[in-house]
């Protein structure tokens, strides 16, 4: 999924097998085009930068984080001889896509995903071992480790991230005053941004305390989850094969949100809100408080006077959920050389500052956490502080027990928040059963 | 031809001479063209059709993942495997009642149109345009166009009920199951009233006004006329209908899987969704071309059913 999905989610699905082709044409072309490194996974005698030699890369990223895939591209192209060429995917047809290429050993020298598919990626082999050309980088340490984390396999590094997605809180200045409450003063544990809530509800009008996707398994995730890791609880076990849901931590979130529902603080539309829409509603300027995508920050109405701030549990701490897109070289390129070259690029002080920074988003390193375009913007150094702190859960089967809009997650959610919490039980259980498989 | 008396003089007799050889050749390039001819249909039959039918069903007996692929032969793993899932049985039920509820609403209205527009006035011809017009959004495109009017919070209708002073609370049109359906239901018969209108349309203007002449002669009511002329003389039309309709409503997907991705709470899976989880949410394409089997295999029957059904009273 995730946040940023929200954005194209819901967007048009079909030519499936048009795409297909056009796809496949794309590749062939690619195919024949340049020559270049001869890549063995471990970067050997060519350096931590790979090689800028004229190689044609081709590239794939999915239409909800193409945005930032574009940028990034257009700037390496301006400035190398390697030349990137950038094919965006629907969303929704990402996983097919690749599926299909993977099959077909037609992947793309270059492919990003979204980070809680990765796992997916890398024990079925399909991304190239960078292990050691990370290694190699003089800021190694400072990546945001929790999407290198995410793309260990078998402890053999595959992805760097490419773009930052974290669920913060925002809250809206202008409300907070005319409820009397201070304007800069973000709630600082999850039983205040519930009275916070409450108090913006009660200007009444088309005001309402807070919202959130409530038919949307992947928002709960990414909104919730945090208030759990804050409080030092745990969602899965070490290797994704198990559920810990049934935590206080956890059950303490419902309840807090249960309460919310139930008193109508909540903004209409949250019921049948499946994610496509749900990060449309805050900018509105009619929502007092919610957690919502970092990577909305930079979409926000001018003026809208709103802050950023990190999540926080149930009895305080603050944790977020590190979402976004990891990218690395495919396994069957064979210009990884000059594949590394981008990927390295990326992570530069350059690249993390003229593109990233500057367009608003959040940086991927923290040793960057502050800098010349952020400081003019408070809430991004907020972001961008989290970062190192946020947390990306690990599992194989992460989509199918979490994502899925007719799976056990979603159903415990709606049951726990909009009805009485019964089925608890039997929800876990299944949720274990897809984990385990 | 003059001095041949063995042969009858015929007025218009069929080319001349060719005899033996030339003509069997004449036969043969003839052969030859034809084949010509319908070799790009059956290479595309055979390309887009038949190869991925037998893929689906190799599909279907094999271990096959999404990104790891053909891990070989498992059956009948992925069939018996089918019935476990939670979501098979109440999908099937869904799936039928949105079937029934379309046909008999969308068909009726159709009928109803395509009586209203059959003479051709200029009003009439306004009133075909209008109805037909939707038919030329695609199902994707019109599903978004509803998910925005539905939406409570950017969509129209709710603002517009309340400076009515209709309503207070804003409507709910995908919340609840019920509402979610008939939603969904509304938006089909919008896309496709006017498609069923045109098929009906053809097949009544098809009847002779004859018929209709000499039923009023014999002192037959309208509804008399409706009844006994229309309805039998329609019956292939409204079998075309009938057939294209219930097909397209049992491979629902594109309208769920944009309006309510099968909610709230899971009470509008149809079939077609849980192939599509299957196979991207669970990565299984072989339990997903199992499925696929078997819904081929379900249609394939009922089509030949309501063919035979259909014709049999011909």
């Amino acid at each position: 999924m995730f946040p940023n999905t929200q954005h194209t989610r819901g967007r048009v699905r079909r030519g499936f097998t048009g795409a297909a082709f056009v796809a496949a044409a794309v590749v062939a072309l690619a195919g024949c085009a340049g020559g270049g490194g001869e890549g063995q996974g471990g970067g050997g005698d060519v350096g931590p930068e790979g090689l800028d030699d004229g190689t044609t890369l081709s590239m794939w990223t999915r239409a909800a984080t193409q945005a930032q895939s574009e940028a990034f591209v257009e700037a390496y192209n301006a400035s190398h001889e390697n030349q990137v060429e950038l094919t965006v995917i629907p969303t929704d047809d990402y996983q097919a896509k690749v599926g299909a290429a993977a099959g077909a050993q037609n992947l793309p020298d270059l492919f990003a995903a979204d980070v809680v598919f990765v796992p997916n990626y890398t024990s079925q082999g399909l991304f190239t071992d960078i292990t050691d050309r990370i290694a190699s980088l003089d800021f190694a340490d400072d990546i945001v480790q929790s999407h290198i984390d995410v793309g260990t396999y078998e402890d053999r590094q595959y992805v760097l991230p490419h773009t930052m997605d974290l669920s913060v809180m925002f809250w809206n200045k202008t409300l907070y005053e005319q409820a009397g409450l201070d304007p800069e003063a973000p709630p600082t544990t999850l039983e205040e941004f519930a009275e916070q809530a409450r108090a913006v509800d009660a200007l009444g009008g088309d005001v309402n305390g807070t919202f959130f996707g409530g038919n949307c398994g992947g928002c709960a995730v990414f909104t919730w989850w945090p208030s759990v890791w804050a409080d030092g609880g745990e969602v899965l076990n070490e290797e994704g094969t198990e559920a810990t849901l049934d935590t206080p931590e956890m059950e303490s979130v419902f309840e807090i949100w249960r309460g919310l529902v139930a008193d109508d603080v909540v903004a209409p539309g949250f019921r049948e809100e499946t994610g496509a829409t749900w990060t449309g509603v805050f900018p509105e300027g009619n929502v007092g408080v919610m957690p919502m995508p970092s990577t909305t920050i930079g979409l926000m109405p001018d003026d809208l006077d709103f802050g950023v701030a990190p999540l926080p549990g149930v009895e305080g701490g603050e944790s977020t959920f590190v979402g976004g897109d990891s990218i690395g070289i495919a396994a069957s390129s064979e210009k990884a050389d000059a594949a590394w070259n981008f990927l390295a690029w990326t992570m530069s002080d350059e690249a993390q500052l003229e593109v990233v920074a500057q367009n608003g988003d959040v940086v991927a390193r923290s040793d960057l956490a502050s800098n010349e375009y952020s400081d003019a913007d408070p809430r991004l150094v907020t972001a961008n502080e989290i970062a190192a702190e946020g947390r990306t859960p690990k599992s194989l089967r992460f989509g199918e027990a979490f994502n899925d809009p007719n799976g056990p997650w979603l159903a415990m959610v709606r049951n726990a928040v909009l009805e009485d919490g019964g089925e608890f039980d039997q929800r876990l259980e299944e949720i274990d059963a897809i984990l385990s498989q | 031809m003059t001095t041949d008396t063995s042969t009858p003089p015929v007025a218009a007799r069929p080319e001349p001479a060719p005899r033996g050889r030339p003509r069997r050749s004449l036969h043969r390039r003839r052969s030859v063209a034809g084949i010509a001819f319908a070799l790009p249909t059956a290479v595309f039959v055979l390309l887009l059709f038949v190869l991925p039918l037998f893929t689906v069903g190799q599909m279907s007996l094999s271990e096959w993942t999404l990104l790891g692929g053909n891990l070989g032969l498992n059956a009948p793993d992925n069939y018996s495997d089918l019935w476990s899932s939670p979501l098979l049985w109440p999908s099937i039920g869904f799936t039928l009642l949105y079937t029934g509820i379309v046909t008999v609403i969308m068909l009726s209205i159709a009928l109803g149109i395509a009586l209203l527009v059959q003479e051709s006035t200029r009003w009439t011809s306004f009133l075909r345009t209008a109805v037909l017009v939707p038919s030329a959004l695609g199902l994707a495109s019109a599903s978004l166009l509803f998910f925005g009017l539905y939406s409570p919070n950017i969509g129209p209708i709710t603002p517009a009920l309340q400076s009515l002073g209709l309503i207070d609370e804003a409507i709910s049109f995908l919340g609840t199951p019920q509402a979610a359906l008939w939603s969904t239901v509304f938006l089909v018969i919008w896309r496709f009233t006017g498609f069923y209108m045109l098929v009906l349309l053809v097949g009544l203007q098809g009847i002779s006004l004859d018929v209709y002449e000499a039923g009023r002669l014999d002192g037959a009511s309208r509804w008399q006329l409706f009844r006994d002329i229309t309805l039998p003389l329609l019956r292939p039309s409204i079998a075309l209908s009938l057939i294209l309709c219930v097909t397209g409503s049992l491979l629902a997907f594109d309208q769920f899987f944009i309006l309510t991705r099968g909610g709230p709470d899971n009470s509008t899976v149809t079939v077609v969704q849980l192939i599509y989880r299957e196979a991207f949410s669970s990565f299984d394409l072989g339990g997903a071309a199992a499925l696929s089997v078997v819904v081929l295999l379900v249609l394939v029957v009922l089509n030949i059913v309501q063919f035979r059904a259909l014709r049999s009273t011909d």
